[in-house]
């Protein structure tokens, strides 16, 4: 079967700032890849790859066997119905309601009539674990683990076949961070999604992976199954998982 | 185009530059420098025009954003819009009376004041006025959805920035513009007409007979319209354009919102001055 998702020698450059080195990765449909990687090596600019958000300098993003790279206007809609994304700081929009945050990829993007959007909307908010009272405030009124939950609420609202997560356990309490990580097994499980995950939480790695891939320097150099995670035999993926400032991977840290 | 002020700038900028590296290359040098990031960010603007116009301004409408905007933009700004008109047309009647006899005074107070707001100061004025309220917010307000990527979320929930965030603020500040500075020239010439009857003493009712017979739709009022819809659009571009470009936490946005007021500024003064001699110049 062909993969779900599939990137091949993907390069994108910023000026002389090469941040995508001929990355190649593949996913199997409904199972949860975790890219693991440290701040800076490409982890985000692969993903908004992925959506078109940047343009690659070269290389194919397969969806489904289908090229992805360079879709326009109709085409490109289509596509991008077929997605989901928790971002990072949560991006919820601020001049609206929390149910309308959940509720916008409905309504918006798909024009649901806004009363059934709206029952989706509570019902999404109830699977995260939100009470119909979080819907009528607004994000500003929420706290940062309630913003990730409304978040994961959003990316799942419209049922997509594809979720991307972007950082899901950054900033939030250990106890938080479990939470999130269960919710996001769940509906995942429940939806049957392929999701790539980007993160730097190894736990976190652990609890959602099914495979886990390590980024370094704009290129994959380690993949696997997550159980094999702690015998890869790779000594970046052994610094990394063991979190040491000493190892094949050298920090640009001045020494004083 | 006409861009001598951002030419002034600029050459001054460089020789800023030059006398801190001291030497007569290092001028020309940094007037080259200049020069290219001049062209790249003409060109920036040019392309994000285009686009606008393409995606933002075709459909779907988001009638909902639309209204919502036009309200922020055109409404919310009468206050201010207003008030720099009646206070306009207020000194410009004084400075107008002390510059003609007593005998003249009653023909060239009126005609002068009705005029100079209809022509120049009432569009500009307005357009100088709303590209620093509404301008800086546009920029300010998309600069942060950019950095904390609610537009990056937009796109991920389907939703077209350019469509749901830019063609409705063009298309609100290209319709609010004139309907303001409709209401504006008529506070301005009542400024000048309040000022005139109490404290110059000129009679009232020769005064707006004089407005009335010297002021022509089409050369006076409809050409200030023009140019008010021009600096509108020149005003949201600007501001979609500096907010969609920031980069950065809180000190990217606030270099965004700068520059959208001093760009829209600039091109509003440029851009009124071809739209003059192209209305008003020899044919």
């Amino acid at each position: 079967m062909a993969p779900h998702i599939e990137l091949k020698e993907v390069r994108k450059s910023f000026g002389a700032k090469h941040v995508l080195n001929g990355l190649s990765l593949s996913v199997e449909k409904g199972k949860s890849l975790v890219v693991i990687g440290g701040s800076g090596t490409g982890k985000s600019v692969m993903l908004k790859c992925i959506l078109g958000i940047l343009q690659p300098d070269s290389g194919d993003i397969k969806i489904a066997g289908e090229n992805v790279v360079g879709l326009r206007g109709e085409a490109r809609d289509q596509f991008l119905r077929r997605f989901g994304m928790l971002f990072q700081g949560g991006a919820l929009f601020d001049s609206l309601s929390v149910w309308e945050n959940v509720a916008f990829g409905l309504t918006q993007g798909r024009r649901t009539p806004k009363a059934q959007a709206r029952e989706i909307a509570m019902e999404k908010l109830g699977l995260v674990g939100l009470s119909a009272d979080v819907g009528k405030l607004y994000p500003a009124e929420l706290s940062g683990g309630m913003q990730k939950r409304v978040g994961l609420a959003r990316a799942i609202a419209a049922d997509p076949e594809i979720i991307f997560f972007d950082e899901p356990t950054t900033g939030l309490d250990p106890i938080m961070a479990d939470v999130i990580n269960n919710l996001i097994v769940d509906c995942v499980k429940r939806l049957g999604a392929t999701t790539i995950s980007i993160t730097h939480d190894m736990a976190s790695a652990r609890k959602i992976a099914d495979q886990i891939a390590m980024i370094y320097k704009g290129e994959i150099i380690w993949a696997g199954d997550a159980r094999m995670i702690d015998r890869s035999g790779n000594a970046y993926v052994d610094q990394f998982i063991l979190g040491r400032a000493d190892g094949p991977i050298k920090m640009d840290v001045l020494k004083g | 185009m006409n861009c001598s002020p951002i030419w002034a700038i600029a050459i001054t900028a460089a020789t800023l530059a030059a006398n801190r590296e001291g030497s007569d290359l290092n001028f020309v040098a940094a007037i080259g420098r200049l020069f290219l990031l001049f062209c790249a960010e003409v060109g920036r603007i040019a392309i994000f025009m285009k686009d606008a116009l393409i995606v933002g301004l075709t459909p779907r409408y988001y009638w909902g954003q639309i209204l919502t905007q036009f309200f922020r933009i055109g409404y919310t700004s009468l206050p201010v819009v207003a008030l720099t008109a009646f206070f306009t047309g207020g000194a410009l009647a004084l400075q107008i009376y002390t510059g003609s006899s007593a005998a003249t005074a009653g023909q060239l107070v009126p005609s002068i004041v009705a005029i100079g707001i209809t022509r120049e100061l009432g569009p500009v004025l307005a357009g100088l006025m709303v590209a620093g309220r509404v301008g800086a917010s546009i920029a300010a307000e998309l600069g942060t959805m950019k950095v904390t990527e609610q537009t990056d979320a937009l796109v991920t929930l389907s939703t077209n920035p350019l469509k749901y965030l830019v063609g409705p603020r063009i298309l609100a500040a290209v319709i609010s513009m004139p309907l303001l500075v409709a209401i504006g020239d008529a506070i301005g010439i009542m400024g000048g007409y309040v000022v005139s009857t109490r404290s110059l003493e000129l009679n009232g009712f020769s005064y707006i007979k004089t407005t009335a017979d010297k002021l022509h739709f089409f050369d006076d009022i409809s050409s200030g319209l023009i140019k008010a819809a021009v600096f509108g659009f020149i005003i949201a571009l600007m501001g979609c354009y500096h907010g969609f470009n920031s980069k950065g936490g809180a000190q990217g946005v606030g270099r965004a919102t700068t520059n959208a007021v001093v760009f829209s500024a600039i091109m509003i003064l440029a851009s009124n001055f071809v739209l003059t001699s192209l209305l008003f110049g020899k044919h």
